[in-house]
């Protein structure tokens, strides 16, 4: 099912995306698990209290009962009683490379995942569709590698300094030539850490007295160096440009909220794909809405960079259009490339600016140098520079798995979020004891899986996330289906009643909650 | 023989489809004990309570159907003539 456009003709190719609505007996049967595991956590509880059970969490000491409560709160109260339940999923040590198949140590506990003990065996080759290795760089052989290893027997492995101070090696000089270059903007600075990027920049590129125009379902990242900065937020539904086009419209006309001065800078918050919904950004609209009421963007391409686009350059070329619309571009070196690391591409002025006052460049470790020199010899490969076409078909080849992989799961009858094209994929899961389940049986048939619940994801809207890979044959794929299928009738998850929802372009008023009708 | 295997394989998996929407497949096993013992009073009680009370209501229902259709029934409640 085709977007229907009525916005002129932004988009240049069709824009797939669907959010099915969870079924009535779904949504119900979830919710009667959650208020089972709910009164036997109040049961629990009440035994741990008059000390009917051994007490293994974390509670105040005997002189503290009398102040105001720690662990009272419901995100302790679901800590306790339900994530302990399902704990073996997530955390799970690895022991190779995380790249198209990893090996796990396996684990066990005998006191119902309170502790856990090694049973000294690791499983070997589980395929992996966990990691966010979405062109395959995460290897430890091949040309990135050497690299790597050259460059840290010439120049070791820590830098024991600042960006600022002592820590601007001439390797930082050449990656951030190289980004601004692959990006097609006129300078960018790169920081050790991703979080770090969006957490301490924003509050350097705004301050009291901004309008920050966030959407709903934004990273923690870009969450945390809103807050810090002291603008005031306003959130827009996710992906909803009427709802975006009200909040601009509403700061333009009305301005601050006492003094009704008009806002210093407006600064509209997205990212390129949402990791948890595997939806990608109405970047079009976006830019043209910024341009019509003067605002600034700030596109956060942590998932998008490298895995959109034709020729990896993200999601402003996915869509066809020119680097110098968006005005800060954001992304890290952790999905596509296989390091560490964030950067930030903008003009000159910009990022001179950034490279004096931003907390991270002032006071964070600068990026260790085999990891710079993998994102370079990455980098280079992606665009062709190294002399092969090893980027351009991996390009090519995560392209391939996802359409492939996407296809087939909504074909065998599972309920797939997002956006045709985003190599994340959330299959919901829904009820409580399937997130458990399912980690269990994939594992046991040697697939390694993410599965998120609450607070990732809203309480009832469970779901086990795929990230492919350029690094995917299509064995690998078949054999992840298959075994997909086999939990998937095993444990009752082919809920999609295959009634497609078109998105179409509705006015938004505030009656409107859903973005699908019936 | 697959009839005689498959129908107990079918209960089985419908009792694990219990299990999982119930959540007792995450619950240690005295929770389940306790679960189980609660879920079956109850039932036991319904079945009990539909048979004792249904057997009045289904024909004091009928006698009410028969009487609308126009057959009124000699009966002690119909004494008012």
């Amino acid at each position: 099912i085709n977007h229907i456009v009525h916005n002129g003709g932004l988009y240049k190719r069709p824009f797939n995306e669907a959010f099915e609505e969870t079924p009535m007996l779904v949504a119900v049967l979830t919710y009667v698990g959650y208020g089972v595991l709910t009164l036997f956590g109040y049961l629990r509880d009440f035994m741990r209290q008059w000390k009917i059970e051994k007490c293994q969490n974390a509670t105040e000491r005997e002189e503290q009962k009398d102040f105001v409560p720690l662990y009272q709160d419901f995100e302790n109260f679901y800590n306790r009683n339900l994530y302990m339940r399902i704990r073996d999923s997530w955390n799970r040590p690895i022991c190779s490379v995380p790249g198209a198949k990893v090996d796990m140590m396996e684990r066990v506990s005998h006191d119902y995942n309170w502790t856990f003990t090694y049973t000294g065996r690791v499983i070997k080759d589980i395929i992996n569709m966990g990691s966010y290795n979405y062109l395959g760089f995460a290897q430890k052989t091949g040309a990135c590698q050497e690299a790597a290893a050259k460059v840290l027997s010439q120049y070791g492995a820590g830098v024991c300094s600042t960006r600022q101070e002592m820590g601007n090696l001439d390797k930082h000089e050449e990656l951030e030539k190289l980004v601004a270059r692959f990006l097609g903007v006129e300078s960018a600075m790169a920081y050790g850490m991703g979080f770090a990027t969006n957490s301490m920049n924003i509050p350097a590129l705004v301050g009291k007295g901004c309008l920050i125009l966030s959407d709903e379902l934004n990273h923690a990242s870009l969450v945390l160096g809103a807050r810090l900065s002291g603008a005031t937020i306003r959130i827009f539904k996710h992906n909803n440009m009427q709802s975006l086009e009200k909040l601009l419209k509403d700061a333009i006309v009305h301005g601050q909220p006492r003094t009704r001065r008009p806002w210093k800078k407006i600064l509209i918050l997205v990212e390129g794909i949402y990791s948890m919904e595997g939806s990608i950004v109405r970047l079009p609209e976006v830019i043209a809405l910024k341009k019509k009421y003067k605002s600034y963007l700030y596109l956060d391409e942590a998932h998008s960079i490298g895995a959109l686009g034709p020729s990896g350059r993200g999601v402003v070329e996915y869509f066809g259009l020119s680097p110098e619309d968006v005005d800060v571009m954001m992304g890290t070196f952790t999905k596509s490339f296989g390091a560490a690391g964030g950067y930030i591409g903008g003009k000159k002025e910009l990022i001179d600016y950034l490279r004096t006052y931003s907390h991270s460049a002032a006071y964070a470790t600068s990026m260790s140098p085999p990891v710079v020199e993998q994102i370079i010899t990455s980098m280079k490969c992606i665009m062709g520079e190294d002399g092969t076409t090893i980027g351009e078909a991996r390009v090519q080849q995560l392209a391939e798995n996802t359409r492939y992989f996407r296809r087939r799961l909504k074909e065998m009858g599972f309920i797939i979020y997002g956006n045709e094209d985003s190599p994340v994929v959330p299959l919901m899961l829904y009820m409580p004891a399937k997130i458990g389940a399912f980690g269990r049986e994939m594992l046991k048939r040697n697939i390694g899986v993410v599965v998120v619940g609450f607070p990732a994801t809203p309480i009832i809207e469970s779901r086990a996330r795929f990230c492919l890979s350029a690094a995917h044959t299509k064995e690998m794929l078949d054999t992840a289906l298959k075994e997909v299928n086999e939990v998937g009738d095993l444990l009752q998850l082919k809920y999609s009643r295959r009634r497609l929802v078109p998105l179409l372009d509705r006015p938004f008023d505030e009656t409107t909650y859903e973005e699908t009708e019936d | 023989m697959d009839v005689r295997r498959s129908i107990p394989r079918y209960l089985y998996w419908l009792f694990c489809q219990f299990e999982l929407i119930t959540c007792s497949y995450l619950m240690e096993p005295w929770e389940k004990v306790l679960f189980y013992s609660f879920n079956l009073a109850m039932t036991g009680l319904l079945l009990y309570t539909a048979y004792v009370c249904l057997a009045f209501h289904l024909s004091s229902a009928f006698q009410l159907l028969w009487s609308l259709l126009g057959n009124p029934r000699e009966n002690a409640l119909s004494v008012v003539k």
